[in-house]
């Protein structure tokens, strides 16, 4: 069963060339059904291949599958081939499933675009890609996913490129990607130049019996981690993720925080065995890099008045705890908090899609308020999904980042605390998510509204109270049953999802026994007693405590001011942002003129250069070629008397 | 007096000389032609005195092939020169030179 791996993205590759093929012939709801049966096909094989792979034993659950040759050149070949492993298949698992639900939800959120049939036949080809990317046997693979991933995640931000902010926005993470898919080649280069291949296993082959030298290892892991940068959003690449919410919300929670952003995290995972061969200092700063992305971050989520926004600063936050388990070793916790975000922060996106698509496109906090009676099943769900992200136990999101805090206090306690100081501002940021969007007094009503006067104050920004003037008459409404549906089975999922690996015992700990083909007993192991876990777990569900208790009184009770979390340097993302635009516009530019100039001038130089000298000496040379035939007839006489000279003079000397 | 082979080669350099010549100077395209025609055969006689000199059939052998590449060389040339002449009747070969584009 596990040879039927190669359905899996086929499934999404047909409905996109299908959706390509017929165009604008198919009507509004069939497209995203073609789009969404495609993709469940593919769900249905991954359940497949999983079952199959179930009933191996687990030494033989690491095939190879292999459809044809790619690129045989010598000694360099690489195949079309499928690497099945525990791993792939738990990624194919959350990608196909939450994506079928996302394609589900997008049928009832894109109803009435105009082009209803091009979002979906983006969807499949992301769909498609990210499937690529993940089960690729090899590097070359992986990195026509990454691409097709990164192209399609282009065309979906500036989806509704009409405006030019969203097309601006589209450009920015595709150019912000560049830097880290550089650093994927560079990789990529050295790894084929240092072992010969490109295969994953064959490269693991070499590494356990040649000895490779620790430089190496480490140049190539830290030329990976610059990639893992880019596509998982890791300071100092992180400015195009806010931005990509540009889009349409389905795609914010299918690309931009379920699937693609974790590919990062995957690819340093994937090659764990190159990971330990590499010096410490490299792994230390991988766990420093996430831990100080997800403060960052988490940080500025405090202060944003975008719902989305909100989001996509957790959605980077929740990558550096990530990022921070790789850096640990700390391999399955990482998985295990990759699935229960993809659960519930793919719920959270798809709650807040649901509130603006019953608020008629309206984004901002401030003008919500009270909405939970009038979107019960929203609210719900979106409240399940609040739990599952601060790390209330029994939600998911406690049992995954719990694990994450625990190896990060065995590798150096600083670590630990930066963790757990960001867990209690993810709980406070998205306490004060909820309460803004679903508790308190309607704030869209009347704008001019005293209780309204508040939230002006703090928003500094006329403009947009302009524009909620206009919009006057909003009646939110619950979504239809094609969004609802996939909210309460990932609120389900968001619930449960945590059970799959429970720190208790052995035996509980399910996925760290399924991963193992694939992580090659690289894993960390804790050298910490039960005691400490325990104590540990309990200051994690304290600081949980403190988050949502402090965001309760601030924006429910409004026992304390919220000017003190909403400081501007917050709102305006530490200036990060506006300080790299400054440097790019000012004196960055410059240097890239100049930069610019020297290709023009010394790299283009050069290469004009040589074809000019040809392009002279031929204007010289092609005067001798005049059309007289006695003057050849002279050239061939002068030659043939030379060609004489020189073989006398050869023969006698 | 004994006619050795050095004099069958002076006339052939001779020959040959006179041949490279009279294609470098004049212009008229037949005569050109019958130089060519004074060169190859110079060869000719090369090939002759050293094959008798040296006891080899393979100098005689090879004027034959100079023959027959000769004659349609001259098939060719000489169906060039009437073809120029048709159109044009006092060309030289000089004039030929807008046939360089």
């Amino acid at each position: 069963m596990i040879d039927l791996v190669w359905l899996i993205p086929a499934f999404p590759l047909l409905g996109f060339l299908t959706l390509i093929c017929l165009g604008k012939s198919v009507r509004e709801p069939i497209a995203g059904w073609l789009a969404t049966t495609a993709i469940a096909g593919s769900f249905l094989s991954v359940l497949i291949v999983f079952i199959g792979m179930l009933l191996e034993k687990n030494e033989n659950r690491q095939t190879v599958f292999t459809l044809f040759d790619w690129i045989p050149a010598g000694d360099f070949k690489v195949d079309i081939g499928f690497l099945a492993d525990p791993l792939s298949i738990t990624m194919c698992l959350f990608i196909t499933g939450v994506g079928t639900l996302i394609h589900l939800y997008s049928i009832g959120y894109m109803h009435g675009d105009p082009d209803f049939n091009r979002f979906f036949t983006y969807l499949n080809l992301f769909a498609f890609s990210m499937l690529m990317l993940v089960l690729g046997d090899n590097l070359l693979l992986t990195f026509l996913g990454w691409e097709g991933v990164g192209a399609c995640s282009y065309l979906l931000i500036s989806f509704w490129f009409r405006d030019p902010a969203n097309a601006t926005a589209g450009k920015k993470a595709f150019i912000t990607n560049r830097v880290g898919d550089w650093g994927f080649m560079v990789a990529m280069f050295l790894i084929f130049f240092n072992f010969g291949s490109l295969e994953y296993l064959e490269i693991f082959d070499i590494l356990g019996s040649n000895q490779i030298a620790e430089t190496t290892t480490t140049f190539i892991v830290l030329m990976l981690f610059v990639g893992a940068m880019g596509k998982s959003a890791q300071f100092p690449l992180y400015l195009w993720l806010p931005d990509a919410m540009a889009g349409p919300t389905p795609v914010s929670a299918l690309i931009h925080a379920a699937t693609m952003v974790t590919s990062g995290v995957y690819l340093l995972i994937r090659v764990n065995p190159i990971m330990v061969e590499a010096s410490t200092w490299s792994t230390g700063l991988i766990a420093w890099v996430g831990a100080g992305t997800a403060l960052f971050a988490a940080s500025i989520a405090v202060a944003q008045t975008d719902i989305k926004k909100v989001l996509a600063y957790s959605t980077v936050s929740q990558l550096g705890y990530m990022v921070l388990a790789v850096g640990c070793g700390a391999y399955t916790a990482a998985i295990f908090h990759m699935i229960t975000h993809a659960f519930f922060k793919a719920l959270l996106f798809l709650g807040a899609g649901s509130v603006i698509h019953g608020m008629d496109g309206e984004q901002d906090l401030r003008r919500y308020g009270g909405l939970r009676s009038l979107m019960p099943i929203t609210a719900g769900t979106f409240i399940v999904g609040w739990l599952a992200i601060a790390g209330v136990p029994p939600f998911a999101g406690f049992w995954s980042k719990d694990e994450i805090l625990a190896f990060a206090w065995d590798k150096n306690p600083l670590l630990w605390l930066v963790g757990i100081v960001t867990a209690l501002l993810t709980a406070f940021y998205m306490t004060r998510q909820v309460i803004l969007t679903f508790f308190g007094k309607p704030r869209y009503l009347n704008v001019g509204d005293a209780g309204d006067a508040g939230d002006a104050g703090d928003a500094g920004d006329a403009g947009d109270a302009g524009d909620a003037g206009d919009a006057g008459e909003i009646h939110p409404h619950e979504s239809p049953w094609t969004m609802t549906l996939p909210l309460v089975a990932l609120a389900f999922l968001s619930l449960v999802g945590g059970f799959i690996q429970l720190p208790f015992s052995s035996s509980t700990k399910r996925l760290e026994h399924w991963l193992e083909p694939a992580t090659f007993h690289n894993e960390t192991h804790l050298h910490l007693s039960s005691s400490t876990l325990w104590i540990l777990a309990l200051l994690a569900l304290v600081s949980v405590a403190i988050g949502i208790g402090v965001g309760i009184s601030t924006y429910l009770k409004e026992k304390i001011d919220r000017q003190i979390f909403e400081k501007p340097s917050l709102v305006n993302a530490w200036y990060f942002d506006s300080a790299v635009s400054k440097f790019m516009g000012g004196s960055g530019s410059k240097a890239f003129t100049a930069v610019a100039k020297f290709d023009k001038e010394v790299i283009d130089g050069a290469v004009d250069g040589t074809g000019q000298i040809v392009k002279k000496t031929a204007s010289i040379l092609r005067r001798s070629q005049n059309g007289l035939v006695r003057t050849y007839a002279l050239g061939i006489g002068i030659g043939a008397v030379g060609l004489l000279i020189w073989f006398l003079t050869r023969t006698t000397l | 007096m004994i006619i050795t082979t050095t004099w069958y080669l002076l006339l052939a350099a001779v020959l040959f000389s006179i041949g490279t010549t009279g294609l470098l100077v004049r212009r008229n395209p037949l005569i050109m032609f019958m130089c060519i025609e004074l060169m190859l055969n110079a060869v000719n006689i090369t090939f002759v005195s050293i094959g008798s000199h040296l006891n080899d059939l393979g100098g005689q052998l090879a004027v034959f092939f100079v023959l027959v590449v000769a004659a349609a060389e001259v098939v060719i040339g000489l169906a060039l020169v009437v073809a120029i002449m048709r159109r044009r009747s006092r060309t030289n070969a000089d004039d030929l030179k807008i046939l360089g584009g």
